[in-house]
């Protein structure tokens, strides 16, 4: 082999091996460009608009309606859970995320999710029942933003 | 991070970006198959029907790899699988090359032909694609492994152990790590850094309200009670007996750095990392004290030419080659990696550094960093507080293990024996870090995976998901 081939190979492995790197990066940019993407730019605009422009590209998740579940009334007022992505289960059970140690609530209460860009609260078929204002959820419902949603003697609101 | 679906499934499918997967994949078996035919046409031999079969064989594993994913884990993170099996590829370049280099000192001196270890390492390779495929087919939820938090942290402690008990264990260069049954030899520290991490996941989980909520008061700072430091203690008590009595320094640092650090992703309270770093140093100026090879260590470290015949020569043969290998590197095939003892398994970065350069060094370490980057991403959009920190803590088991090995090498930090994940010669390792992926992949299915748009009650009672 000339020593001219072996050079050329020499820096063709070596060019390889960036250009490898370089892709890896280019897939893995996406992530992190949608990722702060969410945090920041996305917040500003509602939800529901993105999903038009967003495309599945763009595969991280998007700000939806309210910011954090406030606690206002109740044993544990003043708690504030920031709403992001997983949902959120109420109930006297340990491994709730809000753990409501009430007489009025069930271990499993009701729980909050994430869908079509709202938060929709759902009742467990609980004892007591779970109340947006002085309605008693029979179905899962969106919670708007302000509502009080009631489990027990506990009152939450989300919050922006 | 879990919601990403549930926005655009009604719209779009989620796109699962295994092309992507692929073509990075082909990427890197060319890499390989380019150095091959380099070190092939250096040697003289040329690219001979072995060295294609090799290659093919290498090939067909990844893509049975990728299959895998495609049908078990098809939302899983796409450029784990190709880093690691480019770094696999690496590390079989590099030993074949290192085989052919002793197989031609064999030549000159008229010794006898050495059996070349690129082949074994193969073989390792296989099994550790069946183990990976395994891993990914059987473990289809990675919270059962949370079942079994204590079962798999015992199990660790006794492989930990195992090297100890008479008539299994074997010492190899004064280092207690291997157990042998038959013919076989196995490090079992490599499989025990896998169950203690899941170990420490469950336990962290379990426990981490009241080791980040409750605290005395000691001397104005802030300390968790001595109750909750008990885990703690006997992580470093653990790490302290291994240096002891395996006399295996790389592991014991894994083990410590490995626990602390998952006691504050945990608990996000940095009084851990303070307290994890005091213990170190009480540890470190023991070991200082008191054993003479953590002192040599030391000492060869602090100033590697004043023992260069003696202690400090595979540090300073390590600094020649890559001395040698300067920015661009001597061309593969063309460097004299042998010299350095151990170039196969301790000092490989250093043989590879001194063919490729500091050039490829730099993209040996970004891939490196590019694996722990997905790794910890995992952590971060999983769902569940038991996998994010099990993704955390298999990341920082390899982001440990590439610090310590890759800063003992380049004269950073003091030189302890550990592999280099994926590269270094020995199957127990190369199968302990590919069954890191294979489970790191299952944590990135789990949590990339479109969420349903309304799940059941039932499901709200499995997934259960605490506050962030």
């Amino acid at each position: 082999m000339s020593e001219l081939a072996l050079t050329l190979a020499r820096f063709t492995f070596l060019g390889l091996l960036w250009l490898f790197v370089v892709f890896a990066l280019l897939a893995l940019r996406k992530d992190l460009r949608g990722e702060s993407a969410s945090g920041t730019e996305v917040a500003a605009t509602p939800a529901r608009s993105q999903r038009g422009r967003k495309s599945g590209r763009t595969s991280r998740r998007s700000k939806v309606k309210g910011t954090r579940l406030v606690v206002t009334e109740g044993p544990l007022t003043g708690t504030e859970i920031p709403l992001e992505g997983a949902q959120i289960t109420l109930g006297r059970a340990p491994d709730s995320t809000i753990v409501i140690d009430d007489d009025y609530a069930s271990s499993r209460h009701a729980r909050i999710y994430e869908s079509e860009g709202a938060w929709v609260a759902e009742d467990l078929g609980s004892t007591n029942g779970t109340w947006i204002d002085r309605t008693r959820l029979t179905t899962p419902t969106v919670l708007p933003v302000g509502a009080p949603l009631r489990v027990g003697r506990t009152t939450l609101v989300i919050q922006k | 991070m879990s919601l990403q679906g549930t926005i655009e499934a009604p719209v779009r499918k989620k796109p699962t970006r295994r092309w992507v997967e692929l073509l990075l994949l082909v990427m890197a078996w060319g890499i390989g198959l380019l150095g091959t035919m380099q070190i092939g046409w250096v040697s003289g031999e040329g690219m001979t029907p072995r060295l294609w079969i090799t290659a093919g064989v290498v090939g067909g594993l990844a893509l049975a790899m990728h299959i895998t994913i495609r049908i078990v884990a098809k939302y899983a993170d796409p450029i784990m699988l190709p880093v690691a099996t480019l770094l696999t590829m690496l590390g079989l370049l590099m030993i074949y090359r290192i085989d052919v280099a002793s197989a031609r000192r064999a030549t000159l001196s008229d010794s006898p032909m050495p059996t070349p270890d690129v082949y074994s390492q193969l073989t390792w390779f296989s099994v550790a694609t069946i183990l990976f495929i395994a891993v990914l087919v059987l473990l289809q939820d990675h919270r059962r492994l949370a079942r079994y938090t204590y079962t798999l942290g015992l199990a660790g402690l006794v492989l930990l152990v195992l090297p100890l008990v008479p008539g299994i264990g074997t010492t190899v260069n004064g280092a207690t790590l291997w157990i042998r049954v038959g013919d076989l030899s196995f490090q079992p520290a490599e499989a025990a850094k896998i169950l203690l991490t899941i170990f420490f996941a469950g336990y962290l989980v379990a426990k981490r309200d009241s080791l980040a909520v409750v605290r005395t008061k000691f001397i104005g700072i802030e300390l968790p009670r001595l109750k909750d430091l008990g885990p703690l203690v006997i992580a470093w008590l653990v790490s302290l007996a291994v240096l002891v009595f395996e006399r295996d320094l790389g592991t014991s640092l894994l083990f410590f750095g490995l626990f602390v650090a998952m006691l504050y992703i945990a608990t996000q309270r940095r009084s851990w990392i303070i307290l994890g770093g005091l213990l170190f140093m009480v540890g470190a100026v023991l070991a200082y004290y008191n054993f003479a090879h953590v002192r040599s260590r030391v000492t060869v470290w602090l100033d590697p030419w004043a023992y260069a015949d003696t202690g400090g020569y595979q540090i300073v043969q390590s600094i020649f080659g890559l001395a040698n290998g300067g920015v661009l590197g001597a061309g593969l095939g063309q460097g004299f990696p042998n010299l350095v003892p151990f170039a196969k398994t301790d000092f490989i970065v250093a043989a590879l550094g001194e063919e490729i350069g500091v050039t490829g060094l730099f993209a040996l370490v970004l891939l490196y960093a590019i694996l722990i980057e997905r790794g910890l991403r995992t952590a971060v959009a999983a769902r569940d507080s038991f996998g994010q920190l099990l993704a955390a803590g298999l990341s920082i088991v390899l982001a440990i293990q590439v610090f310590v090995i890759i800063g003992g090498v380049t004269g950073l930090i003091p030189l302890t024996g550990l592999t280099t994940p994926f590269l270094s010669y020995g199957g127990s390792s190369l199968v302990a870090n590919w069954v890191i992926v294979a489970i790191l992949l299952r944590i990135s299915d789990r949590a990339r995976r479109p969420a349903p748009v309304a799940p059941s009650p039932d499901d709200a009672m499995t997934q259960v998901v605490r506050a962030v």
